[in-house]
């Protein structure tokens, strides 16, 4: 079986791709809502990850 | 005042009408909305639950077995072992194949280990949505 090396943003990005089709999917009732939602999640998903990263950048000086 | 709520408690539905799909659901990763002729939202689903279970083995994640000792060493590995299990077939093909990945430090192997487990809680998100639709609660 091949091993995949994920970076940690490669790995983050894949996360919050597949978690926002779930979140999307079974929180709103038509599909645009659903559309809108999941790419609201995956925005939010990015925006909280360099968010992050510049937070812990800047807290280590 | 009686102190009674007065709204009457909503009947439970007939097993019969949503275990199937939820069952299912639990099996497959998409099954029980496939099961409900939601061909696309079940297509979705499987894609991203079993994309998020097939990374985490590529990654060479560690699957968990449930251990009771402290209480935080006791919630880390039964809340595992079901977020594991909650990926339904994908686990037990896994567990039956003989993949046996120990628990070891490293960036993949991390990572590995939380897709799968992500991917079972994923699951369940899905089964819920699956009860709904079966119950009519959602269309």
């Amino acid at each position: 079986m091949p091993k995949v090396m994920l970076s940690h943003f490669e790995a983050a990005l894949v996360f919050a791709l597949f978690s926002s089709i779930v979140l999307g999917i079974v929180t709103k009732r038509t599909d645009r809502e659903r559309l809108t939602y999941g790419l609201y999640c995956f925005a939010g998903f990015l925006a909280f990850l360099f968010g992050l990263g510049w937070l812990m950048y800047l807290g280590h000086g | 005042m009686s102190g009674k709520s007065e709204t009457a408690k909503e009947p439970r539905p007939p097993f019969k009408l949503w275990g199937p799909a939820v069952g299912l659901g639990w099996l497959i990763p998409g099954g029980g909305h496939f099961l409900l002729k939601r061909y696309g939202r079940g297509g979705l689903l499987m894609f991203a639950v079993t994309g998020m279970y097939l990374l985490g083995l590529l990654a060479r994640g560690a699957l968990f077995t449930p251990q009771v000792a402290d209480l935080f060493t006791t919630v880390i590995h039964c809340g595992g072992f079901f977020g594991n299990l909650a990926s339904g077939a994908l686990y037990l093909l896994t567990v039956w194949l003989g993949y046996d990945q120990p628990d070891m430090p490293g960036l993949a192997h991390d990572y590995g280990t939380k897709f799968l487990v992500t991917a079972g809680l994923l699951n369940v998100l899905a089964m819920v949505d699956a009860y709904e639709l079966a119950v009519g609660r959602k269309s």
